[in-house]
């Protein structure tokens, strides 16, 4: 039965039940999708202690973080002068050795070792591997190729090596994450 | 729907009729593979190839179904797993091997299977729809693979997890927080694993459900013959049983001898040492490379190196791969010639074997190959013919080509003659006026 404004009950109804049902829709996708999601466990904050008082100049070490490596480099002076002497402006993800490292440490670049194009892990850090044409890693996957701030320059990723949140608890040892 | 000569099922035993009446299965088996179905009496052996890959797809699931018994998705013991298989199960070797080179060859079968349809114009109406689903079932099949090509996890195993899932990172904005939902976590590890193991069990079963789509949707115009030209009459078909079944039958013996050479002599040729190394997550192996059907489309996702205007080279090489199957689904719009056999196009058949074909192989060979020049260069060149034959060439050639004259029917092809063959009436003239 049609009141005044011409809506019948059914009408009511009908808008109401496929409603209900669309929002119970989307309440039961959430958790469906979201269990895909990092589980707790992998998310909880693990930070890793890195001693690098045995690092010398030109050596790097790769350590864990977040089951992925990081690479801790103690960068020679030539090196140093090597990505200084790059205007940054001109890089394809402009940024400064300064900016990429801890002021007074400009010596210490701690870079994750994830290749920034699909993820596979630099050559560089290791004893013996190569270093590419511009003197800090090469990825062997794909042939993305960067300097001595581990910043892009060649190949196909499109961001430099991502530096993670750290920080020197002394002289001889970092914290990272 | 199938032509008005079909033989019809008749059941005599009465358990047989008692059937027929209450779940028609042995009517539907009849109507789709057996005398009730009429095909074309000229197919070639081309027209094996989507038995054997029915056949294919048999083998990997009874096999990946037997694995799935001794196989545990679990990144301290997935390794081994695979390999007390291999070593201490009864016949566990055998199922291993035949199910590693199942995928070879489903993919062998696959990809001559696709290329009959692109030679012989298979996709054209009104055969749409049997294409398209057929570009399904093969983006599903390369899901599979990949998913199943990560479970023992060795080192090409997470190697390839984590390129491939990185792919998606490509993505703007959402890419990154994309790439560890499909994970769960920041790189491949037990939670990846262990879904991997799920949905590669799982997708076997949807292929067959879209394998039924796509024999169903094939079975209402009829299958298609090197001619191109349609059925008119019976004579111009024979019942699938026993004819074709007879030949079904003979090309599987041929795919069992070859597959059974490549399975007890060379079970290791078609993959890589490095996955017999376990997972190590702080160590890419130097040449990293996909299973070996991936490689041309993996040879056009790295032929992309620089930016191009605002998109960068990761994302064009991601959306390059993706697009050159993608645009297979275009095809039968791309494709305007009415003719569909290549036989009769000379033009077109120039461009398959002279231009498709080797720039596949070429794709095939520098996805293989490391990532340095000159390979990178030549899959570049490769890759922009690749995209130029579908989307410049194919409709150009369809637009500009004179074809070759038909044959009035597939009898007329067969025997040289055909009795009933007759001019079409002319422009205007109707069927009163010529009789």
């Amino acid at each position: 039965m049609a009141d005044e404004d011409g809506v019948r009950r059914r009408d009511f109804i009908n808008i109401a039940a496929v409603s209900a049902a669309g929002v119970a829709g989307v309440g039961v996708v959430i958790p469906l999708v979201s269990q895909m999601s990092a589980s707790a466990d992998v998310l909880a904050a693990s930070s890793t202690e890195v001693d690098i008082s045995s690092i010398k100049p030109g050596q790097a070490i790769k350590a864990i973080f977040r089951k992925q490596p990081v690479f801790v480099r103690n960068l020679t002076p030539k090196e140093i002068a090597e990505a200084n002497a790059v205007d940054a402006a001109s890089l394809r993800d402009p940024q400064t050795l300064e900016e990429r490292t801890k002021e007074g440490k400009e010596n210490w670049l701690i870079t994750m070792g994830v290749c920034t194009h699909l993820g596979c892990v630099p050559l560089g850090a290791g004893e013996g591997e190569t270093k590419g044409e511009f003197g800090g890693y090469f990825c062997p996957c794909h042939g993305s190729v960067y300097d001595t701030a581990a910043r892009i320059r060649k190949g196909p990723a499109p961001k430099n090596l991502e530096v993670p949140a750290y920080e020197f608890t002394s002289d001889t040892v970092v914290k990272i994450g | 729907m199938s032509f008005p000569w079909a033989k019809e099922y008749k059941p005599t035993h009465p358990f047989m009729q008692w059937m027929d009446e209450k779940l028609p299965v042995p009517r539907l088996v009849y109507n789709a593979v057996g005398s009730g179905y009429p095909v074309p009496r000229n197919l070639n052996y081309f027209w094996n190839f989507g038995f054997l890959a029915l056949i294919c797809l048999t083998i990997q699931i009874v096999t990946g179904i037997i694995m799935a018994m001794h196989y545990a998705a679990n990144t301290a013991v997935a390794f081994d797993t695979i390999e007390m298989t291999v070593r201490d199960v009864n016949w566990g070797w055998l199922m291993r091997y035949a199910h590693a080179n199942g995928a070879s060859a489903f993919f062998v079968v696959i990809y001559v299977h696709i290329f009959r349809g692109f030679y012989y114009g298979s996709y054209k109406a009104p055969r749409e729809m049997v294409w398209l689903l057929g570009v399904v079932i093969f983006l599903l099949m390369m899901a599979t693979g990949f998913l199943g090509y990560v479970l023992p996890w060795g080192q090409m195993s997470f190697w390839g997890a984590k390129v491939i899932t990185g792919l998606f990172s490509a993505i703007p904005l959402v890419g990154e927080p994309l790439q560890q939902w499909l994970l769960g976590g920041f790189a491949p590890d037990n939670a990846a694993l262990n879904r991997f193991f799920s949905l590669h069990y799982l997708l076997p079963f949807v292929i067959v459900g879209v394998v039924v789509l796509h024999i169903w949707a094939l079975h209402i115009p009829g299958s298609s013959n090197p001619t191109g030209v349609e059925v008119k009459t019976e004579s111009d078909t024979v019942p699938f049983y026993p004819y074709f079944v007879a030949k079904d039958g003979w090309a599987v013996g041929v795919f069992a001898i070859l597959f059974s050479i490549m399975l007890f002599y060379f079970p290791n040729a078609l993959g890589h040492p490095d996955n017999y190394i376990p997972a190590n997550p702080m160590s890419t192996p130097a040449h990293i490379v996909p299973e070996w059907y991936f490689w041309p489309f993996y040879a056009i996702l790295r032929a992309f190196t620089q930016d191009f205007f605002f998109i960068p080279a990761k994302l064009m090489g991601v959306m390059a791969m993706f697009g050159a199957i993608l645009v297979w689904f275009f095809l039968p719009w791309l494709d305007k010639s009415p003719v569909r056999s290549g036989n009769y196009r000379p033009l077109y058949r120039k461009f398959f074997w002279f231009g498709l074909i080797p720039a596949m192989l070429v794709l095939f060979y520098c996805g293989g190959a490391p990532a340095a020049e000159p390979y990178v260069m030549i899959s570049q060149i490769a890759a922009l013919y690749y995209f130029a034959h579908f989307l410049i060439i194919i409709p150009v050639v369809s637009a500009i080509e004179k074809p070759l004259p038909l044959p009035y029917s597939i009898s007329e092809s067969v025997l040289g003659h055909d009795e009933g063959a007759q001019l079409r009436p002319a422009h205007g003239a109707t069927e009163a006026n010529l009789a």
